[in-house]
């Protein structure tokens, strides 16, 4: 009954997303096509989260510092490709999604195993604070990579034609692009966390001890969870960056991933779908609450802490069953 | 010369080191006896800060106005602990992040919409504001000394409270069993309220005393948290010794950064990864900190 309500849910959902850009474009209001393109994208990112926040169960509070570096893996490839200077050697970078996106997934994922590997040594607020660290300091290291713009950031040559047939300059097409993109990390994450791997991994957020008893190498088992969202985030830098045509040290600030924490949170922690929720309500409360009043925030902080105090399993979460969702099992 | 310089950033170093150890102290008393991640003890110094800037002005005396702005955060860090916090400890630390990620933004907020969006500069106070010529060939500004023997006094003074006095030896306890000293029948309740108080205070001080250094403005208080997690995560979470070497070591560290590559042609970006680095080392080697608390 209840697992009824949460599939129509999702369906729900899914077809309102998939059917809002005719809406908008019928309605006459193209431009927020590219509002909740952008929304979907940190969509993405949040789901990714959810994965190593929900399932997990480590805190990573520099997420953000991952969907960051693959937005600038591929802004600068699509700079050095318009600017046609040489990245290394004679090779002057790319524009061709093809290249870029999967460099960015690499990227991105490479790092956050590399930050996994010292990481995962501490747990509890140790890990926390670790993790903030590192994306403190990819966030200075881009700051002040003069190079690439520093603290301005760095504008580049959006004329991305993404598998040679949806350009990224249409609105329409990089939206269903974009949604395409975000069913298949649903799906990929719902596999993931319904297979053997997701199971272990689930396991160690309830008792790493057991596990380890039980034989698992969970470090390895984390590491990897680990590095799977920090590339997922990466993936979804890499359409922000399309999206935006530029990208600056900003959106690594170490308040992004707090936001990102939030989206998770409120939308209902290790749910997967729950994310989408959250990032749809957290960044339209963004954008109009200031309609009515400029000091927002004062609202929206105490809104986070009564969340916390009182709806911890998120909107999502209303829609199933008591035990279940709630990542921490509470 | 390079001598020279090579003392003055240390000066430097060392003052930076007790302004983050003033933040640190409160900061890992809540971390390791209430278990609570404390997002919001870098707004606590921007209030100390503002609050200073403005009796500053009403009563024209710095001096007058940096023990009222401490009293006043200290009441700010009661109603925090009481309304807001309380309810917070058994929670996971998640939830902790959470809510006071969410107080972050409504203090921000809170100070745009008493003091205004524009930065305030406080002025040294006249007869702190010449220089000294500690080490001969070195003047050195005098304002900076005394926030580094503030700190240190302060260091000393709750070195004395904690080791000497009977509140001192339930702070030590809570610290190492919490349960434990609630079973003997002590108030529990009242001690975390009151470090939480005192934490805030420390906080506010390290704020008042910073405001004419660099500028008092929104989000001041951000950078200075991130940097005192590195401290108390270096320094062992829980342990007031730990804070204070993690802080100068940080505070040094912070500073040299800032000079030692671009002085050896190292690329810059260093200057301000290096205690991120330093941390990170730490880590790797000590996962619970150089001090840490518990076994």
């Amino acid at each position: 009954m209840n697992a009824d309500r949460r599939t129509w849910f999702v369906i729900v959902l899914l077809a309102l997303l998939a059917a809002l850009p005719l809406v908008a474009v019928a309605t006459g209001q193209d431009y927020q096509i590219g509002q909740f393109r952008r929304i979907l994208i940190f969509a993405i990112a949040a789901v990714s989260l959810d994965l190593i926040l929900g399932y997990g169960g480590m805190v990573c509070f520099g997420h953000a510092a991952f969907f960051g570096i693959g937005a600038y893996v591929v802004a600068i490839l699509n700079w050095h490709a318009g600017r046609e200077v040489p990245l290394v050697g004679d090779w002057m970078g790319t524009n061709n999604v093809l290249v870029t996106w999967p460099a960015a997934i690499l990227v991105s994922g490479g790092i956050a195993a590399l930050i996994a590997l010292i990481s995962l040594r501490t747990t509890g607020i140790y890990f926390i604070m670790i993790t903030l660290a590192f994306a403190q300091m990819i966030y200075f290291f881009f700051v002040s990579l003069r190079a690439y713009g520093g603290d301005d950031g760095l504008r580049f040559d959006g004329d991305t034609v993404a598998f040679g047939l949806i350009d990224t300059q249409d609105d329409m097409a990089f939206y269903y692009l974009v949604f395409a993109v975000l069913c298949a990390v649903l799906y990929g994450g719902r596999r993931l966390v319904n297979s053997r791997f997701g199971m272990v991994v689930q396991g160690c957020r309830e008792n790493e001890r057991r596990m380890k008893a039980l034989g698992f190498p969970t470090t390895r088992y984390k590491l990897a969870a680990f590095a799977i969202a920090g590339a997922t985030a990466g993936l979804a830098g890499a359409l922000f960056a399309a999206h935006e045509s530029y990208i600056s040290p900003s959106i690594m600030h170490w308040t992004r991933s707090g936001d990102l924490i939030v989206m998770v949170v409120l939308g209902g922690m290790g749910t997967l779908v729950g994310p989408v929720v959250g990032a749809l309500a957290f960044l339209f409360l963004e954008k109009t609450l200031p309609d009515y009043t400029e000091h927002w925030m004062v609202v929206f902080g105490p809104i986070l802490l009564l969340l916390v105090l009182f709806a911890r399993r998120g909107i999502f979460g209303w829609f199933g069953p008591k035990d279940d969702g709630g990542g921490n099992g509470h | 010369m390079a001598a020279l310089l090579f003392l003055e950033q240390t000066l430097n170093g060392l003052q930076l080191g007790v302004t983050l150890f003033l933040m640190a102290a409160g900061l890992t008393l809540v971390f390791g006896i209430m278990n609570m991640v404390n997002l919001a003890h870098g707004s606590l110094y921007m209030v100390g800060a503002f609050l200073t800037a403005t009796f500053a002005q009403w009563t024209g005396s710095f001096v007058l106005a940096v023990p009222l702005a401490v009293a006043g955060t200290f009441v700010v860090g009661l109603a925090v602990e009481t309304l807001a916090l309380r309810t917070l400890y058994a929670r996971d630390h998640l939830d902790q992040v959470l809510a006071t990620f969410g107080l972050i933004l409504f203090f921000n907020e809170l100070v745009k919409i008493v003091w205004g969006p524009v930065a305030i500069f406080v002025d040294i106070p006249a007869f702190l504001a010449g220089r000294v010529e500690l080490i001969p060939g070195a003047p050195y500004p005098v304002y900076r000394l005394v926030v580094l023997g503030v700190g240190l006094a302060v260091a000393l003074g709750l070195w004395w409270l904690i080791a000497r006095t009977r509140v001192g030896m339930l702070i030590r306890a809570g610290a190492s069993n919490r349960e434990m000293i609630g079973a003997l029948g002590v108030d529990i309740k009242r001690l975390y309220t009151l470090v939480f108080a005192l934490g805030a205070a420390l906080a506010a001080l390290a704020g008042a005393m910073a405001g004419p250094l660099y500028v008092v403005e929104i989000g001041m208080g951000d950078s200075m948290l991130i940097k005192t997690f590195v401290v108390i995560v270096i320094g062992g979470i829980g342990s007031i010794r730990g804070a204070f070497v993690a802080a100068i070591i940080v505070g040094v560290v912070d500073t040299f950064g800032r000079i030692v590559p671009a002085q050896l042609g190292l690329p810059t970006a260093i200057a301000e990864m290096a205690i991120y680095i330093l941390m990170a080392a730490v880590l790797f080697w000590k996962p619970a900190g150089l001090f840490a608390a518990r076994a």
